[in-house]
């Protein structure tokens, strides 16, 4: 029983489709992310992959196909409930919100871990109380994590853009997911700082026991931490495979480098 | 909150309770006016400054406060504190209902929608079919409370300390609610809402509650004022109000509860100023004030008090 479940894909995508007006952005995509493991979403730009990413966080409408998380069809799931399932996720072009702490940040990830309304928080009942206590302690242990903590108090909007990707890599753990996404996370960091990114991934998953989706241009990156790698072109799937693998395939060499 | 701050505090209350003793009774009267309307810019900021959904139609929120604790006392006889916390009602229903159309619209054009609002309701006050409870365009006059277990206070006196005493709950309450996970989802919604909606923060639900308790706070203004002028009338909530409102929490300074004290400072007293230094333009003068201010703070006053705090604590 327990080992059937565990043979399972986390993240199943089948056949999914989106078109925006004429443009196919997806063109029946199909691929499975098995639990903890770390696979890199390819591709040349406009293959479909922040396209993909929107689908499962539901911020797109698919029109066509599945997606199952965790056993559960995702596409019948409203958007500000795929993050209490267990998706977490960072945006592209960072999306933190600007006049936050640091540490406010980090806090507004667990939301969705937490109770307490309206009501509760005005007349600051116990529970309320306590559960807003619990949500400063796991964002600063996640900041101390990420060696953010000379930063907690801090407007995000001052910090430097490497330190910002890291709070919203923080921001997206304090949902405490089982799935993270990471729409290009090395975008915008010198050359030292992707070295670290890939250490921190690794170690991320491995102390979170986390399964990690990722976008990324950076290709050293991905085949270096990948454990399976799935390449798009024009919406559709080009390859898959192990990172050696995936790196021959003609399809991809053609996708980067063009057909003369 | 710091020890300091607490201390600030205290000194501002002892301040407010010994004011009454010591100004004349029309200044206690102004005063009063100045909690009413820290109250109401108060649920206009958690609405525009902490969820960042303009109204330019609070007045009609707070008219209908007014008119709810006025109509409750005058057609069933309701004693005078208890009208307070039923317009605080009804004002959070009717901005929770407002709230859910207006999930539709952003910036200008939620701004649109809610003047609109604003600039209706004088009408809707003064239809005849209401007449028999509103008093058309005659409005309702009210009976002054005076104090009760026989306080050695006059009733202009009772009447500002009742107010204080409702200013400071619903500043707490405010305190609370905005210091913890709402106010934070509050403003997560306004920096960036698509984020804030994969942390799993329902903004729909959100933003029409933020209307319904930013209704709810003007609503019960309106009836502390409606109690406080013993008097309702249609032409005393034009869209003017709504305006004035608004000028109130940006020079109070946006996203600030202390902003909102500031702001009803600013709203009372600069046109009495202005209207003092010229008979003949005393708008203009109010408008050089209000530039000014803008000019000087444009974090609003809270936002400058906070800079001169900040400053200090660096070079003691």
């Amino acid at each position: 029983m327990i080992e059937a479940a565990a043979s399972q894909p986390l993240l199943r995508v089948q056949d999914v489709a989106v078109h925006f007006g004429g443009i196919v952005a997806l063109d029946g995509v199909s691929f499975d992310v098995a639990p903890g493991q770390i696979v890199g979403l390819i591709g040349p730009n406009g293959a479909g992959k922040t396209t993909l990413f929107n689908c499962v966080s539901r911020l797109y409408e698919c029109d066509r196909g599945e997606i199952d998380f965790d056993g559960r069809a995702l596409l019948s799931v409203p958007r500000h409930r795929v993050a209490a399932l267990g998706i977490g996720r960072t945006f592209q072009n960072l999306a933190l919100f600007r006049t936050m702490s640091v540490l406010d940040n980090v806090m507004v990830g667990h939301h969705c871990r937490t109770r307490g309304g309206f009501f509760a928080n005005a007349l600051r009942l116990p529970h309320a109380v306590k559960s807003d206590r619990a949500a400063a302690e796991q964002a600063r242990s996640l900041l101390a994590l990420l060696e953010l903590e000379a930063v907690a108090g801090t407007r995000v909007s001052e910090l430097p853009f490497g330190t910002q990707k890291r709070v919203e890599l923080a921001r997206a753990l304090a949902a405490e997911p089982k799935l993270l996404l990471l729409d290009e996370p090395a975008s915008g960091l010198n050359h030292e700082e992707v070295g670290k990114l890939g250490e921190l991934i690794r170690q991320v998953r491995e102390r979170l026991r986390l399964t990690v989706l990722l976008v990324e241009h950076h290709m050293n990156l991905v085949m270096s931490i990948s454990d399976w790698v799935v390449a798009l072109n024009f919406g559709r799937r080009i390859a898959q495979g192990a990172p050696a693998e995936v790196r021959e395939h003609p399809e991809l060499v053609r996708a980067y480098l063009g057909t003369a | 909150m710091t020890k300091r701050n607490l201390l600030l505090l205290a000194l501002l209350l002892a301040v407010a309770c010994v004011l009454p003793f010591i100004v004349s009774d029309y200044r206690t009267f102004q005063l009063t006016l100045v909690l009413v309307y820290a109250t109401a810019l108060l649920g206009l900021n958690i609405l525009t400054g902490y969820n960042g959904q303009i109204s330019l139609g609070h007045g009609a929120f707070y008219a209908l406060g007014a008119y709810c604790a006025a109509i409750l006392m005058d057609q069933a006889g309701a004693p005078y504190w208890a009208t307070v916390p039923a317009a605080g009602a009804v004002c959070l229903v009717a901005g929770f209902l407002f709230g859910l159309p207006a999930l539709r619209l952003e910036g200008l054009y939620l701004a649109l929608a809610t003047f609109a609002l604003g600039v209706a309701m004088p009408q809707l006050l003064k239809y005849d079919h209401l007449a028999k409870w509103t008093g058309g365009v005659q409005g309702i006059v009210i009976p002054k409370p005076e104090a009760p277990f026989g306080l050695p206070l006059n009733a202009d006196q009772w009447l500002y300390f009742f107010t204080l005493a409702v200013t400071i709950v619903m500043f707490v309450l405010a305190w609370n609610l905005l210091r913890g996970r709402i106010g934070r989802a509050l403003v997560a919604i306004r920096d960036q809402h698509i984020a804030a909606e994969a942390m799993g923060i329902n903004s729909a639900i959100y933003k029409s509650a933020a209307f319904g308790v930013s209704a709810m706070y003007t609503g019960v203004a309106g009836a502390l004022s409606a109690i406080a002028i013993q008097y309702v009338a249609p032409d005393s909530f034009g869209i003017f109000v709504s305006i004035v409102f608004l000028v109130g929490i940006v020079v109070g300074g946006l996203a600030s509860i202390s902003g909102a004290l500031y702001g009803a400072l600013f709203i009372q007293f600069v046109p009495n100023i202005a209207d003092e230094i010229s008979k003949a333009a005393p708008w203009a003068i109010f408008g050089i004030f209000m530039i000014g201010f803008v000019y000087l703070m444009p974090t609003g006053v809270a936002g400058a008090t906070r800079l001169l705090l900040a400053k200090r604590r660096k070079s003691p």
